[in-house]
């Protein structure tokens, strides 16, 4: 393969501590070298802004709730169109992209990889269907274990041994990457249209607690050694006062180690877990506690979830909230079970400025950021699309490095968000390296994928690249935020795996990307008892045979595996 | 050789507990499917090689491979309004072959569903779709109700498999755990099998579906003393039995998409649904046809954005049916070739559409001699999927299944025909730009 040499570039890697320094990367092989020849082709950055390849983790980009989102709103799949080229398939979608507009518009911003937050078992075939077309960016995704009734039996029998055959099987047939927990319990009493209301509240007809769900997949994840710790959606989420939730959630996992340089739990859109009040008309801000909660512990990690106003379509294992969010907004509702494992919903919303609801979600997303000292502590996100389309990556970031960009913002707002929030008082800026941390290098360590040469650059690592037409220098970034913005949104260049793979914005190669996922042996007797288990509920409770139901090979074409033990 | 877990290639309900004995390369035998199934896989007579002809009215000439790709490369290639249409009886690989080879011609590419389930994606984008994976309702559903639809007869194996006599966790006692009614304008065989059978008149499901709504939101006061042919006071009664079930699950056909009213029945019966959800738990799914009928709606979706009625004219994505689908073209003599894979026109599209497609240049890729074949100038036989190729396939529940290769044969792949097509179209496309 090719080198390449990027010259006079200014460079933020923070894994590697490089905050700015003017200096030269090479590349060969698709890895960052120590030097190139004289052969390599020549980009000169001319001393702009070079950040490693945006990473991100946790966005919604392939499987069974992305298309049900993509068949419900046809009306979503008439923005963003963009005709097909010699080289490029169509784009469509605002909320809910097709496949290739979902690869491309990561690789135009600069983004190399993207971790898709929710698998469930069953469908599973259907994600990595959908990974195979999306292309450029590398991919993985994290598996459904939270509703699963082979977890609460076994968590119910006390045979932790069995948990992690199980959950290492379950990763292995869904060829997953990390272990996603979405309303513990939640999904499965919502299989007889209830909820679970708190982490005592035991699971109807499965007599465990949503804590003891939690609290016992985040030791089977540390003792299976995954490199992403677990990554929990609360319960209560949409709930007015859920931040007492969030808060007894974190504790949960207080006094879990991970012998890996990383979390031992990350909690993933806060901003939909970290409301106050008691119904509606009270609802308020608690930004505040959350923050406070991280600036003491160490030990745990979030993402924002942030809101941007318009369209979104919002998509969940968590299908009780899916259904008092459509009851609420009368919108549209579709919902999917599996049988067995979890629950999902996909509703349709718009957040508008002039709903204070909404101004309060969008001012707490930005009050964790702001507020949480630690900058790889809470990772940009916006949950996408949750609280909005990824696209929206480069307004969130100048809102994170401009008071100005935030109050031209809130002037927009409903007045009532700034009785609740405390937004319109903080007057933190973060700078780039932050913003290097925020949106690539934190969510590579988050992930546990720094190992494997992603979110920096050092020697060794995959050259994914992101070259952006600003000169950090000469630009205040506090001041010029739209400059900012358009620089961030178009990407002088992309370059994945050592390929310029976009160029001014513009894509100009289309490699496909690898899939991350991780096989654990577990060789210990609680693999005897999960397979006797698991061949019982086949037999008798799942509607497709056992010899039918894990991911083929033929279904992940080209894997990036990475094996742990169990101890 | 016996070979287990096998999936069958013939309806939605794409079981997967087949077991098929195959000698000397020969299905001897089929092992727990149903008669329509085991007759698939079994196999009868095929199109033995590609044929050409010029005039419809006269005799096919066989052909070879290179020649039958090319002229249909060569007619799709110079033609202004191509349609693309079937896709329902393949694996999905193929139907990304042919978003693709839409793309490269700018035609339309239409799926089955048009004339089938088309009108419960209409219903989708107005109200969404409340549902479930078979196994959910196997496990919980204590309340079963088939509106428009008769399993017996085109989902043979789907009562016993997931919906009725199947015992799950929670409904433990199969059948006894359940109710089962039927709405149908004609007491079918699975009428016949169920608690209850509601006769609705021809074409008046809207308005028993909007009476249930108002006994279930309790203003039976406002309905009439007879709704659709159904006493009130009967639908007092169903309504009530639904709005009591702890899981209840509505399995719905062609009787509800295809009689008057099509998409507004779905979207009313989805509302009626999510009303329900305010009791105890309801779902609703649509009973689709061919075994991969569901996996078309997929991969069209997430290659284009849109399910179905794809026209791709203007080098974007355009959808809007009534305008964009098979039967709306055909019937305002825009197209002017059409390409017929997995799936059959000539069976099931109105004469005056028919009437088109007999005037035009018709290319059909299929194993099979049908209705299709006596409007088309160019067949190209191909390999059975599930039966001679493996690859994907999304069961009605959308749940995607890998299909098994049981034999080998010599006929090209639906996939390897396509990207030939591809190719040479390309090529002549290049060639004249």
């Amino acid at each position: 393969m090719s080198e390449m040499l990027i010259k006079n570039a200014t460079v933020y890697d923070p894994i590697n501590g490089v905050n700015g320094d003017l200096m030269d990367i090479a590349v060969k092989d698709g890895k960052i070298v120590d030097s190139a020849s004289g052969s390599a082709q020549v980009i000169d950055a001319g001393g702009r802004l070079v950040y490693p390849g945006g990473v991100d983790a946790h966005t919604h980009i392939a499987g069974s709730k992305v298309n049900v989102g993509r068949i419900m709103r046809p009306e979503d799949s008439r923005l963003g169109l963009k005709p097909k080229t010699k080289l490029t398939r169509p784009y469509t979608g605002y909320t809910v992209p097709n496949v290739y507009a979902m690869g491309y518009r990561y690789a135009e911003m600069g983004y190399t990889t993207a971790f898709e937050a929710a698998i469930p078992i069953l469908k599973a075939r259907h994600t990595h269907e959908e990974f195979e077309e999306i292309p450029i960016i590398d991919k993985g995704g994290l598996t459904l274990f939270g509703s699963n009734w082979m977890v609460m039996d076994a968590i119910r029998e006390n045979d932790q041994e069995r948990l992690a055959a199980y959950v290492a099987w379950g990763l292995l047939a869904s060829r997953g990457w990390g272990v996603k927990v979405v309303n513990p319990g939640g999904g499965e009493a919502w299989g007889f249209g209830k909820n679970v209301s708190g982490l005592d509240d035991p699971v109807p007809n499965f007599e465990v607690t949503p804590r003891q769900i939690i609290r016992n997949l985040a030791e089977v994840n540390e003792k299976m050694d995954l490199p992403h710790s677990i990554h929990l959606h609360c319960n209560n989420l949409g709930k007015p006062g859920n931040y007492e939730t969030t808060l007894a959630s974190f504790d949960i996992c207080k006094d879990i180690k991970s012998k890996r340089d990383r979390q031992s739990l990350h909690v993933t859109h806060v901003q939909f877990n970290a409301w106050g009040g008691n119904h509606w008309g009270d609802f308020e801000s608690k930004s505040e506690p959350i923050a406070d909660y991280l600036n003491q512990n160490d030990f745990l990690t979030i993402d924002m979830g942030q809101l941007v106003f318009g369209s979104a379509t919002t998509m969940t294992a968590d299908g009780p909230v899916q259904y008092a969010n459509a009851r609420l907004l009368k919108a549209r509702w579709s919902n999917g079970d599996v049988e067995l494992e979890d629950a999902s919903g996909v509703t349709p919303l718009e957040y508008h400025p002039q709903s204070y609801i909404h101004g309060i979600m969008w001012a707490i997303g930005l009050e964790l950021a702001l507020l949480t000292k630690d900058p790889w502590q809470v990772l940009m996100t916006t949950d996408h699309p949750n609280g909005g389309p990824y696209v929206n990556y480069p307004m969130v970031m100048t809102m994170l490095m401009s008071q100005k960009r935030r109050e031209q913002e809130m002037s927009k707002i409903a007045e009532k968000t700034f009785d609740r929030t405390c937004i319109a008082g903080i007057d933190r800026e973060l700078d780039w390296y932050d913003i290097a941390i925020k949106t690539r290098a934190a969510h590579a360590k988050v992930l546990g994928i720094v190992e494997h040469g992603k979110g920096h650059l050092g020697v060794g690592a995959d050259a994914d690249i992101a070259i952006y037409d600003i000169k950090p220098d000469e630009t205040d970034a506090t001041v010029e935020f739209d400059k900012v913005e358009a620089a961030f949104r178009r990407s002088a260049y992309t370059i994945k795996a050592g390929e310029v793979v976009a160029r001014d914005g513009e894509i100009t190669a289309v490699p496909m990307g690898r899939t991350y996922w991780v096989k654990t042996k577990v060789d210990n007797g609680g693999y005897d008892r999960m397979m006797d288990d698991l061949k019982m509920k086949f037999k008798n409770y799942y509607s497709v045979n056992m010899a039918n139901y894990m991911v083929q090979d033929e279904y992940v074409e080209r894997p990036y595996v990475v094996e742990t033990e169990y101890k | 050789m016996i070979i287990k877990d096998v999936l069958c290639p013939f309806c939605g309900c794409l079981c997967d507990d087949l077991a098929v004995e195959v000698e000397d390369n020969k299905v001897v035998d089929v092992k727990h499917a149903c008669k329509i199934g085991a007759s698939k896989i079994k196999g009868h007579d095929r199109i033995k090689a590609p044929m050409m002809r010029d005039d419809k009215n006269g005799e096919f000439r066989e052909v070879s491979y290179d020649e039958a790709i090319n002229e249909s490369a060569k007619i799709l290639a110079n033609s202004k309004r191509p349609l693309l249409y079937g896709w329902a009886s393949g694996v999905c690989e193929m139907m990304k072959k042919g978003v693709l080879l839409n793309e490269e011609v700018g035609g339309i590419i239409d799926n089955t569903a048009s004339v089938c389930h088309g009108p419960s994606a209409l219903g989708v984008h107005e109200k969404g779709l409340p549902t479930g994976t078979l196994g959910q309702f196997s496990n919980r559903a204590d309340v079963v109700v088939f509106w428009g639809c008769n399993p017996v007869q085109a989902h043979p194996r789907h009562m016993s498999r997931y919906s009725v006599f199947a015992k799950g966790f929670f409904a433990n006692k199969g059948r006894r755990s359940r109710k089962v009614v039927v709405f149908d304008v004609r007491k079918t065989d699975t009428a016949n099998l169920a608690d209850d059978y509601i006769q609705v008149n021809p074409g008046e499901d809207y308005m028993v579906l909007s009476a249930l709504r108002a006994i279930v939101a309790d203003k039976a006061d406002v309905v009439p003393e007879t709704v659709g042919g159904v006493p009130k006071e009967k639908l007092v009664e169903v309504a009530e039995v639904m709005k009591g079930a702890k899981f209840g699950i509505v399995y719905f056909g062609m009787g509800l998409t295809q009689s008057r009213g099509k998409y507004k029945n779905i979207d009313n019966a989805v509302s009626l649904i999510t009303e329900l959800n305010a009791h105890g738990k309801h779902s609703i799914i649509p009973m689709r046809g061919h075994y991969n009928v569901t996996g078309f709606g997929q991969v069209c979706a997430w290659e284009t954005g849109f399910v179905n009625a794809v026209d791709m004219s203007r080098g974007i994505p355009y959808y809007n049916p009534g305008e964009t689908c098979s039967n709306d073209l055909l019937m305002r003599e825009e197209i002017d070739a059409a390409f017929v894979i997995a799936g059959d026109a000539g069976a099931h599209f109105p004469a005056q559409s028919i009437a088109r497609m007999g005037k035009v240049p018709v290319i059909q890729v299929d194993p099979f001699h049908n209705p299709t074949t006596e409007m088309a100038n160019i067949v190209i036989p191909t390999k059975v999927s599930g039966v001679e190729l493996e690859g994907t396939a999304y069961r009605m529940d959308a749940v995607s299944l890998r299909m098994r290769k049981l034999v080998d044969v010599d006929f090209p792949s639906d996939e390897e025909v396509l990207d030939k097509i591809i190719a040479k179209v390309r090529e002549i496309k290049g060639a004249s730009s």
